[in-house]
């Protein structure tokens, strides 16, 4: 199977694989990587010793994400009517713009669709293929900033052994996601979005806050204490949904084995650390490799890699240039 | 050939067994929760008044796409969302009349505009059912527009019908007039008042009324011969004014915002059609 499958099927929830062949480049960088020993720990030290740690893209996409979020707010507030309507659907300056998981559930749900649902969705699938499909969930979405602060919570709990972290099976996203799409199929409903945490928080922030902000706030305490990051790992069908689109997408996080002592910092910090089985050693099949679709372009792990392994890149630029 | 896997250790086993029940219990537990949105939208006692131009109820449940965009657009704010505790009907739009009603003061029906998925809409798609007597017999006259030289409203169906609930505290039944503030100094609610302003509506609290019969229903109305005073004998065998919906009714709401007594005396019926013949 090609790769690009094999992140695919990765994304739906297979478990990665060892590369068949790896590349002779890769195999005489391994080599000469590990020939000396002494040097190799030498150099790898001396990489920590000069990263400067650095918060440079988790602060960027931080920016991104409230300034979006906050121009949805002002624009009803203020009356700016820059970014009219919620995260599930809105118009730009006057452009439909439509979520892409919620028009797919008012599709299926209602069965017939009108020319300005086309034209919104159309939009931003263009917007989210060139930007990445799952950029969406870390840069624009509400409930993964508030994930991430939690996130930190429960890492702490977990290393203080008050809690343990509960993994499920990855591929209980892709059942979720067909059993959403089945059951606005069949009950006519667009069952997801009663418990989109991104939807009732985007309408919480504009139209004030209401007593879904419960349910979000048990999914929170859900994650702190039982399952680390439960919702956007396991269960939530936008994320799947924009992973799809994003697929074929030019930007992305890339991998050079060249520059990576194995150590695996960055693993520990991703929301899906399974996109990273690259870093192992010995899974690396190219000199650069592309992370694939589940990866939401978050840049955890290029602020955290001390060796400038991880970057983002805009696949074909780089050559251009 | 790859060598034959070593047969997976007994703890392990057990370990991805654990998993794959604790993803069950997950996908279990999340859909059962999803499918509670089911009780709010059969159970409903009342159904919610939707904004001009919705579809029938369960085919707006699923068109709409729960992004407000006809909240922003409303000059009175008269729309309000659904929350978690409406299941299925959560960030769909609705309307406390009551509280305030829709008096259609943007003329265009804005909030039809607004709508991205045509969960409101100016023409129904042909493969959508219209309910018997949902459907206006003519375009309703908006008495703001009654003279442009279009002044009918761009809606073909109504959101409910407006009914005399409590004739008996009805202040037109008893005769009585009405002076001041028709729903007290507290009352947010706005409304376009033709003489002040046409396109800044004003809260009633700002229009105190004096008036020898009570007909603020039929004065506020803005849908012209939708609601009149008719001499109506009571069980008693006395005729008494008493306000009368008509078939331009479109629901609004305006009629049970405006009501002065507590609670309202005329209300209207939430997804309601016209049931008497066209008067």
């Amino acid at each position: 199977m090609s790769r690009f499958t094999d992140l695919f099927m990765g994304m739906l929830g297979a478990a990665p694989k060892k590369p068949e062949k790896v590349a002779e480049k890769v195999q005489k960088i391994m080599f000469l990587k590990y020939e000396d020993k002494d040097r190799y720990i030498k150099e790898k030290l001396h990489a920590r010793d000069h990263h400067i740690v650095s918060h440079k893209w988790r602060n960027r996409r931080w920016a991104v994400l409230i300034a979006t979020n906050l121009l949805f707010v002002f624009s009803f507030w203020l009356d700016i009517q820059i970014l009219e309507g919620a995260l599930t659907a809105s118009r730009f300056v006057g452009f439909h713009l439509i979520d892409l998981n919620s028009a797919l559930q008012v599709m299926l749900a209602h069965k017939h669709i009108i020319v300005n649902l086309f034209i919104g969705t159309f939009t931003v699938f263009l917007l989210w293929v060139l930007l990445g499909g799952r950029s969406f969930c870390s840069w624009v979405c509400p409930y993964h900033l508030l994930a991430e602060w939690t996130e930190a919570l429960h890492l702490k709990l977990v290393e203080k052994k008050i809690v343990t972290d509960h993994e499920f099976h990855r591929g209980t996203r892709t059942v979720f996601w067909l059993l959403f799409a089945l059951l606005a199929v069949v009950t006519g409903y667009t069952v997801f979005e009663t418990l989109s945490p991104t939807g009732i928080l985007s309408r919480a922030l504009i139209y004030g806050p209401g007593l879904g902000l419960a349910w979000v706030a048990l999914l929170l305490l859900f994650e702190i204490f039982y399952s680390r990051r439960a919702w956007c790992r396991y269960v939530c069908p936008i994320g799947l949904t924009y992973g799809a689109v994003g697929a074929i997408s030019p930007l992305q996080i890339s991998y050079h084995v060249e520059h990576c002592f194995h150590e695996g910092d960055c693993r520990k910090v991703c929301l899906v650390p399974h996109v990273l089985d690259v870093t192992v050693k010995g899974r690396a099949a190219e000199e650069t490799m592309g992370l694939g679709p589940d990866c939401t372009r978050c840049g955890l792990c290029v602020d955290i890699c001390p060796t400038g392994a991880l970057r983002y890149e805009v696949k074909g630029l780089s050559k251009l240039l | 050939m790859s060598a034959p896997k070593p047969a997976m250790s007994l703890e392990k086993a057990q370990k991805a067994r654990r998993k794959f029940l604790r993803s069950l219990g997950l996908t279990g537990g999340v859909i059962g929760l999803s499918l509670l949105g089911y009780i709010p939208v059969t159970q409903a006692k009342t159904p919610r008044l939707r904004p001009p131009g919705a579809l029938n109820e369960s085919d707006f449940l699923s068109s709409c796409i729960k992004c407000g965009q006809c909240v922003q657009v409303c000059p009175v704010q008269a729309i309000k969302l659904g929350e978690i505790n409406d299941g299925f009907g959560i960030g769909a739009p609705y309307i406390d009349s009551r509280e305030q009603a829709c008096d259609f003061s943007c003329d265009a029906v804005q909030c039809i505009l607004a709508c991205p998925t045509g969960a409101l809409t100016y023409e129904k798609p042909e493969f959508l059912n219209v309910r018997d007597g949902a459907r206006m017999a003519a375009a309703p006259i908006l008495i703001a527009k009654q003279k442009d030289p279009e002044p009918t409203l761009n809606l073909k169906e109504r959101t409910g019908v407006a009914r005399l609930a409590r004739p008996e505290a009805c202040l037109a039944v008893q005769g009585k007039g009405f002076k001041g503030l028709a729903r007290g100094a507290a009352f947010k609610g706005k409304m376009r008042y033709m003489d002040v302003d046409r396109w800044k509506p004003i809260p009633l609290r700002d229009h105190p009324y004096d008036i020898p019969l009570c007909d603020l229903c039929v004065r506020e109305c803005p849908i012209a011969k939708a609601i009149e005073l008719r001499p109506v004998k009571g069980p008693d065998g006395v005729e008494r004014m008493t306000p009368t919906v008509l078939e331009p009714c479109v629901g609004c709401g305006v009629c049970e915002m405006i009501c002065p007594v507590e609670p309202a005396a005329i209300v209207v019926d939430a997804q309601a059609v016209w049931k008497g013949g066209a008067a």
